[in-house]
């Protein structure tokens, strides 16, 4: 195999990390209250340019940055959960539905009015420099984004397994009148899901935004990657969103290096249509 | 009877408006209404009927747009010639996102309409034979009457009046046939009626070629009033969201739910544009995206359902947490 495939495939690796980060923001909400968020990516645009804002207008670098993505998203993510999602839950599909689409439009276009439709690009000195190892050649930017965001997805699924937090959302999800019998609240509990699902996509938002380019619709790309993400690792499952995440990485950037970087994005959304066709219940099969 | 006299009173208007406010703004806003509330009244068939939320649907304007822009710019035909092209492939579009999802929950149905829809933009986008990012146009000086390319907006206006009217009474009938009773019941529960033996995957997959089939139509009007068609007028997700928002305003799931939501935005969008200029363009789509939430989040029937007592929402899970 060539250094040239090798790099492409780490590259994949790294940015699958990242995709992975959001979609278990995604998965954690859809398999813990059956909803799913289409503004799910439009809140990693928020998050990237929440980034953006505060790398070049307050002259913060990604130690303040990061953070302050994640806390802003988390924020959204709560208020979003009180103002809407909690009335629309027990509404018809077409509520739910709608509801989360409005959201991502009404987020899209603010930002949009706000700073335009043009790309923004973040400063090259910001995460600079490039390593070298056995011939790889990596950007710091993309090395420390999918590295973060590999540590913190594994850390939310210890937090979702290993601890009594975890254990009490799991409950909501089975069934909440026997978890409210026993004493949790399913208000309190759904909203930290929203929290920490949100605060995912801003972190990631933060990271990729070193990287990527910058525009307000790039939130639909990423919205639909985030989908195809959860419904391949299964819906509700941190490690399948995990997995699929870097596969969808590796097969994204292998596709734009072997036939065009203008048909990366097709190759994932044929890749998700034919999972509907047949695989519907993702990799690892069940549902 | 009260209906009866409704629906005259609803006719006559359509029919005297364009001869009463007769500017060339006034015609062309009044001809973009009844498109819209085609491709709208379209959508309803799926989306409100079927309880299927397609947030794609442009795939299928897109499909009858180029169709017809096609077959003149390829063929030298008129672009009528396209319209039963342009319906062919949207129908056989619909069987190949729609077999797969309708089977799944309504989210896999949802986002496999944006991805396809969004597959569609990017691989028109980069065809050359389809006039890739510069799109395709139709004849500048027309040869006959049946190029269909008219100055006036007067021509379109009733042309599009005629076909909306066929739409409506396609719809009006479906709802009336077995297939309407049979989307009732599986709107209700998919379970109770699957159970009863209501063919629930193929009936909405019905609803859904139907509905696909009449974008298209709307598409190739579309594309013959302003005369070309490109990725974004024929692929991009805006038009889909303003089909949706349009019938959702006005009341899913209702005959005349999708007239009234474009009567209302299509003279809010029209309005705004030119005031605001470029700017409203953004500011447009934030309006739309808070006056959906507000829809989904308070009236989720449409603004109609406040006015129909006999199909509002079933309320069987709105009454709080209880058990």
């Amino acid at each position: 195999m060539s250094f040239v495939l090798v790099q492409v495939i780490v590259g994949g690796l790294l940015l699958g990390a990242v995709y992975a980060l959001f979609s278990s923001g995604l998965t954690l909400v859809w398999g813990m209250m059956n909803i799913v968020n289409f503004a799910h990516g439009d809140f990693v645009m928020l998050g990237m340019y929440v980034a953006y804002v505060v790398y070049t207008l307050m002259g913060g670098g990604p130690i303040l940055g990061a953070p302050l993505a994640t806390l802003v998203l988390a924020t959204v993510g709560v208020v979003v959960y009180f103002a809407l999602i909690r009335d629309i839950m027990k509404g018809p599909m077409l509520a739910q539905i709608l509801g989360t689409f409005g959201l991502a439009l009404l987020l899209r276009y603010s930002v949009f009015w706000w700073f335009g439709a043009n790309f923004l690009s973040m400063p090259p000195n910001i995460v600079g420099g490039t390593y070298a190892f056995a011939g790889l050649r990596i950007e710091a930017s993309r090395l420390l984004a999918g590295v973060v965001a590999l540590l913190v997805t594994l850390g939310l699924h210890l937090l979702l397994t290993r601890t009594s937090l975890g254990s009490k959302m799991l409950a909501v999800a089975e069934d909440q009148t026997a978890a409210q019998l026993m004493g949790i609240r399913p208000d309190t509990m759904q909203a930290i899901a929203w929290a920490i699902a949100a605060g995912a996509t801003g972190l990631a938002g933060a990271l990729i935004a070193n990287f990527f380019y910058i525009v307000p619709t790039v939130g639909e790309t990423l919205g639909i990657v985030a989908f195809v993400t959860v419904s391949l690792g299964g819906f509700g499952s941190v490690p399948g969103a995990l997995v699929a995440g870097l596969l969808i990485g590796v097969i994204e950037s292998l596709s734009g290096y072997l036939i065009g970087a203008i048909y990366k994005d097709i190759v994932v959304y044929v890749l998700f249509l034919l999972f509907l066709w047949f695989r519907p219940q993702g990799l690892m099969g069940k549902m | 009877m009260r209906r009866l006299i409704w629906l005259s009173v609803v006719a006559a208007i359509a029919i005297a408006y364009p001869l009463l406010l007769s500017s060339p703004f006034q015609q062309r806003l009044g001809a973009l209404v009844l498109l819209y509330a085609i491709a709208a009244s379209a959508w309803n068939i799926v989306g409100g009927y079927a309880g299927q939320v397609s947030v794609g649907h442009v795939v299928f304007f897109g499909c009858g747009a180029y169709a017809a822009m096609g077959s003149y710019a390829k063929f030298g035909l008129s672009p009528l010639f396209g319209i039963p092209g342009g319906i062919v492939l949207a129908v056989g579009l619909a069987a190949i996102i729609g077999v797969p999802t309708l089977r799944l929950s309504g989210h896999y149905f949802s986002m496999a309409t944006i991805a396809v829809a969004e597959t569609m933009r990017l691989i028109v986008t980069n065809t050359d034979w389809l006039g890739a990012a510069v799109g395709l146009s139709g004849p500048t000086v027309p040869r006959n009457i049946f190029d269909l390319s008219f100055l006036s907006s007067l021509p379109y206006y009733y042309l599009f009046l005629a076909i909306l009217a066929i739409t409506l009474l396609i719809t009006w009938w479906m709802t009336n046939s077995r297939m309407g009773f049979y989307l009732r019941a599986i709107k209700d529960s998919e379970r109770a009626a699957r159970s009863l033996g209501a063919p629930a995957s193929r009936t909405k997959l019905y609803a859904y070629m139907l509905s696909a089939a009449l974008t298209s139509v709307a598409g190739a009007l579309y594309a013959m009033m302003f005369g070309f068609v490109d990725p974004e007028s024929g692929f991009g997700i805006l038009i889909s969201v303003k089909i949706l928002i349009m019938a959702a305003l006005g009341g899913a799931g209702l005959l005349f739910g999708p007239l009234v939501g474009a009567a209302i935005l299509v003279p809010l969008e029209e309005i705004s544009n030119s005031w605001l200029g470029g700017k409203g363009a953004g500011l447009t789509f934030v309006l739309y995206g808070a006056i959906i939430v507000v829809i989904a989040r308070f009236q989720p029937g449409g603004l109609l359902s406040l006015f129909t007592r006999r199909s509002k929402p079933t309320k069987d899970t709105g009454a709080g947490h209880a058990p």
